[in-house]
């Protein structure tokens, strides 16, 4: 990586972000797939540090998932928006983020169409009443989840049990870093340093001790798509993406994955149990996969939480042997085990040695 | 191996360093017409030998511009030379005589 360059690129494209007072909105699919990193994001910046961050019982998607896969009108996806900015009004708050790049996306591309378009803005204002009542508001301010943990990289680091280095060489972790489209490719002004070189995941990849890996394909799509995986016979197309990135990562030989987006976590770690069924090829050392995490679970790793209360059993791609290389210590008997000991069950052992 | 009931496809990255600009600049001096095709496709409709054989002189031209040679004389070397894609080419390209030059500087026989 030309260290200089990509410096250039990043200082042209940062962003100021309130310190304080979030009104915090979940992902329809974050919560099954990743079960415990919103709540790690939720626990880290309240009680580690001590911000205010709300969230609503109300709240409901975001119509992204919908909307992309031409479900639903833009109007309708506008008027979910429009009720979900006027809750954040309704509790008080002005600064609004939310935990998906598919919401980030769509709120943006929401809020610049209403800029672009004020008659829609006042079409949407009146929808919301005839349906729900409420109060049409903007937020002053919108941000990704991944922006504030960004923004709090270095006190994380102050606080961190662990690092990214290998624990055994000395030598930093091999991290490849894996930016949501949603996140700045449509608007790159919105995201830290722009759309061919984001620096949000990259940042805090080097506070926290790793090294970025640069690679031909690292700005490529992890392949989900929406239409692309939600119809089977477009499937193949959505494995196919994953394989070209994993195929251009492999010689750099990473030693983990970090995403900021909901789909992307989820299809890197889960296509590489597909590809080594159907190649028998698998991307890790001694016949394993590339782990794959979310930021939150690696920040929650870097402060020390226990590996299984962050949900890393529910990966496909075993996370012990990064675990090891980090110095982390678990307890395999535990691994899986729910609330009060209670047994989750064990997935079937594939041929690949994912798991 | 496992089928899931789709299957990974094969890459279509073009690598332009593969192309050969000195092969090309050789097309363009003695063809500069080359520059004028504009992909419309009038040619490779009304191809007689199109209707059996995989022939386009569109597609020969856009391969070539990708660096593909092998691919592009595919699809010119079953060309009966019968001249009906000049008479139809909107840019007045002489087609007949732009396929045998790409025929002479890109095949190796």
């Amino acid at each position: 990586m030309i260290y200089e360059g990509k410096q250039k690129i990043w200082s042209d494209y940062q962003k100021d972000i309130p310190d304080d007072h979030y009104f915090y909105v979940r992902s329809c699919i974050r919560q099954s797939f990743f079960p415990a990193s919103e709540q790690t994001f939720l626990d880290i910046t309240r009680n580690r540090l001590h911000k205010d961050f709300f969230e609503s019982e109300h709240h409901t998607t975001c119509g992204g998932i919908a909307y992309h896969s031409d479900a639903i009108p833009q109007e309708t996806a506008m008027t979910i928006i429009a009720r979900q900015f006027a809750l954040m009004h309704k509790y008080g708050y002005e600064n609004y983020v939310c935990s998906c790049i598919t919401s980030f996306g769509l709120y943006t591309e929401t809020l610049e169409t209403w800029r672009e378009f004020p008659e829609l803005e006042a079409r949407i204002k009146e929808k919301l009443w005839e349906s729900c009542k409420l109060e049409f508001a903007k937020p002053k301010y919108l941000a990704h989840a991944s922006d504030i943990i960004y923004k709090f990289r270095n006190q994380i680091a102050q606080q961190a049990k662990f690092k990214l280095i290998n624990k055994k060489t000395g030598e930093p972790l091999r991290v490849v870093e894996h930016i949501g489209c949603h996140y700045a490719k449509m608007f790159p002004s919105k995201g830290f340093g722009g759309a061919e070189y984001p620096y949000v995941l990259a940042g805090m990849i080097e506070a926290w001790g790793g090294e970025v890996i640069d690679y031909p394909e690292r700005r490529h799509c992890c392949g989900f798509g929406f239409r692309q995986y939600l119809v089977q016979s477009n499937r193949g197309y959505s494995l196919s993406n994953t394989h070209k990135k994993f195929e251009s990562m492999e010689p750099y030989k990473p030693d983990m994955i970090i995403t900021n987006c909901p789909g992307c976590p989820y299809f890197l770690d889960r296509w590489q149990y597909v590809i080594s069924e159907m190649e028998g090829k698998t991307y890790g050392k001694d016949g394993h996969g590339i782990p794959v995490f979310t930021y939150e679970e690696v920040a929650g790793l870097v402060l020390g939480y226990d590996p299984w209360d962050l949900g890393l059993q529910v990966h496909q791609v075993s996370v012990e042997p990064l675990l090891d290389k980090m110095g982390i210590p678990y307890d395999p008997s535990k691994k899986y085990k729910g609330i009060n000991g209670k047994d989750l069950g064990r997935p079937e052992l594939p041929t690949c040695a994912c798991l | 191996m496992a089928n899931f009931g789709y299957s990974l496809t094969k890459s279509s990255r073009i690598d332009l360093n593969n192309r050969n600009i000195e092969k090309w600049n050789r097309l363009v001096e003695l063809e500069p017409d080359v520059l004028k095709c504009m992909a419309c496709g009038s040619c490779t409709a009304s191809c007689t030998a199109g209707k059996f054989t995989k022939t386009s002189l569109r597609s020969a031209i856009l391969y070539l511009q990708n660096g593909q040679e092998k691919e592009a004389l595919e699809y010119i070397q079953s060309c009966l030379l019968c001249g009906k894609c000049f008479m139809v080419c909107p840019r007045a390209i002489n087609t007949r005589h732009l396929l045998l030059s790409i025929s002479k500087i890109y095949s190796n026989r």
